[in-house]
């Protein structure tokens, strides 16, 4: 008894098209049956259809000297400020570096804080500083919960943004632990899980990977209690601190 | 031509704070990025939001780029993720639901006779056809259709290239093939019936 004639499926046929389909089978059943040579002769015209000049619409430009000094023209400032910013960051991290032992310093001891109090300058640098701190973060989980998830993301932006934001994160957490502020910790303990989180994922991040992400910012309520935190922080600022920055 | 070790040197400069150093890098590579651009997204303004886009996600992530690769082909990964959020970004600014329902029927559904898309390919109303088969698929599909069809990418480097597993992009390239095949046996039934 012979055995049925399987006939490879469309796609097995597409596959063989672009010589990625498992070498031989489909080879010899185009050889032996005619319906399929057809079926496959069908596929190839249609796609003999899609070429380089078919895809694009006619009389699109190209790319020449021209248009190249056009788009370096809207290039060159956009890369201006990405240096500029790139040196802001690099100072920002000594300086939050430089507050965190202010913050230790300062909370760690509790003076009682008259209006006089010549450290107030300093706990200002703090404040002004974890503010900024909270607010980049901020965004950075605004940007994430809103990132639409409905495929591969690049969040290579997000990435280096998390890493920067967490070497001050961790500056910050350890400060306020020792100063005896749990709540500012674990605020800023939930806030280093997560952007260790973002800093470790790959990009382009899978949808279901951030959709994950987004469930656990919005399960914890983080943005809202980082929210909460910058704008406790930001009051600080303007207020005099009779005390310690008690912002948890 | 692309030379590697000018590559090099241009990226070093950079590095080194050079600004300059990143134009020869766009003198050199920007119509490559230009046409991967205009070819995935089949629109020019798109394509010329992509190479600006490409260009400066090179720039931003250049401390990543290991100075032994290809720079050509690290941009070219850039690019084809740029060009796929380009499109996702103009399927959301149509308020399109992307598809991914399958099409029926196997594709001797297509005459293979006269007036075939062979006869027809040098010409505006396969152009026509063409494009608008591209416009129903998703920014998925046509993404990784693109990527294998126009730049020869295989599978695997078309999920690397946009972030996909293996059997995502397959099944993106084929259903973006039926579309294809659909929207030219639609068009060719009405051909093949006013011969006759």
């Amino acid at each position: 008894m012979n055995a049925p004639i399987v006939h490879p499926a469309d796609d097995d046929l597409v596959l063989h098209y672009y010589d990625e389909g498992p070498a031989g089978a489909v080879e010899v059943h185009l050889g032996q049956c005619a319906a399929c040579r057809q079926r496959f002769e069908a596929l190839r015209h249609a796609l003999a259809s899609l070429t380089p000049e078919t895809a694009v619409p006619a009389g699109a430009p190209a790319f020449g000297p021209a248009e190249v000094e056009r788009a370096w023209r809207t290039l060159a400032p956009k890369l201006a400020r990405e240096r500029t910013r790139s040196r802001l960051r690099g100072v920002m991290l000594p300086l939050a570096m430089a507050a965190a032992l202010v913050v230790a310093f300062t909370l760690g001891r509790r003076w009682p804080a008259p209006a006089e109090d010549p450290a107030r300058g300093s706990e200002r640098v703090l404040l002004v500083a974890l503010g900024d701190h909270l607010e980049r973060s901020e965004m950075l989980l605004v940007e994430l919960v809103n990132a639409p998830a409905e495929g591969p993301l690049d969040i290579g932006p997000e990435r280096l943004q998390a890493e920067e934001l967490l070497g001050a994160s961790r500056l910050y957490r350890a400060a306020a632990t020792r100063a005896g502020e749990p709540g500012l910790a674990g605020v800023l303990e939930e806030l280093e899980r997560l952007l260790v989180e973002v800093a470790h994922r790959p990009s382009p991040i899978s949808s279901d990977d951030l959709a994950r992400l987004q469930r656990r910012i919005d399960a914890r309520g983080l943005l809202f209690k980082v929210r909460v935190l910058g704008a406790r922080v930001r009051t600080r600022q303007t207020d005099a601190i009779p005390g310690p920055a008690a912002v948890s | 031509m692309q030379d590697g070790d000018s590559d090099a040197e241009a990226v070093a400069r950079v590095r080194a704070g050079d600004a300059e150093g990143f134009r020869v890098l766009m003198e050199r590579h920007g119509a490559n990025v230009h046409r991967l651009a205009l070819r995935m997204t089949g629109n020019p303004q798109d394509a010329e939001d992509v190479v600006q886009e490409s260009f400066l996600r090179a720039y931003r992530n250049l401390h990543h780029f290991e100075a032994r690769a290809r720079f050509g082909s690290w941009l070219y990964r850039i690019a084809a993720n740029c060009a796929y959020d380009a499109l996702r970004a103009r399927a959301r600014r149509q308020g399109r639901i992307e598809p991914s329902g399958e099409a029926d029927g196997p594709f001797d559904a297509l005459p293979t006779g006269d007036p075939g898309p062979d006869r027809l390919v040098a010409g505006a109303e396969v152009r026509r056809r063409v494009q608008a088969a591209m416009a129903r698929m998703s920014a998925l599909e046509r993404a990784a259709f693109s990527l294998r069809h126009l730049e020869g990418m295989a599978t695997a480097e078309i999920a690397a290239a946009l972030g996909l597993q293996g059997e995502a992009a397959k099944q993106s390239v084929f259903r973006a093939v039926r579309k294809l095949r659909d929207a030219l046996a639609d068009q060719a039934r009405p051909a093949a019936g006013a011969r006759g």
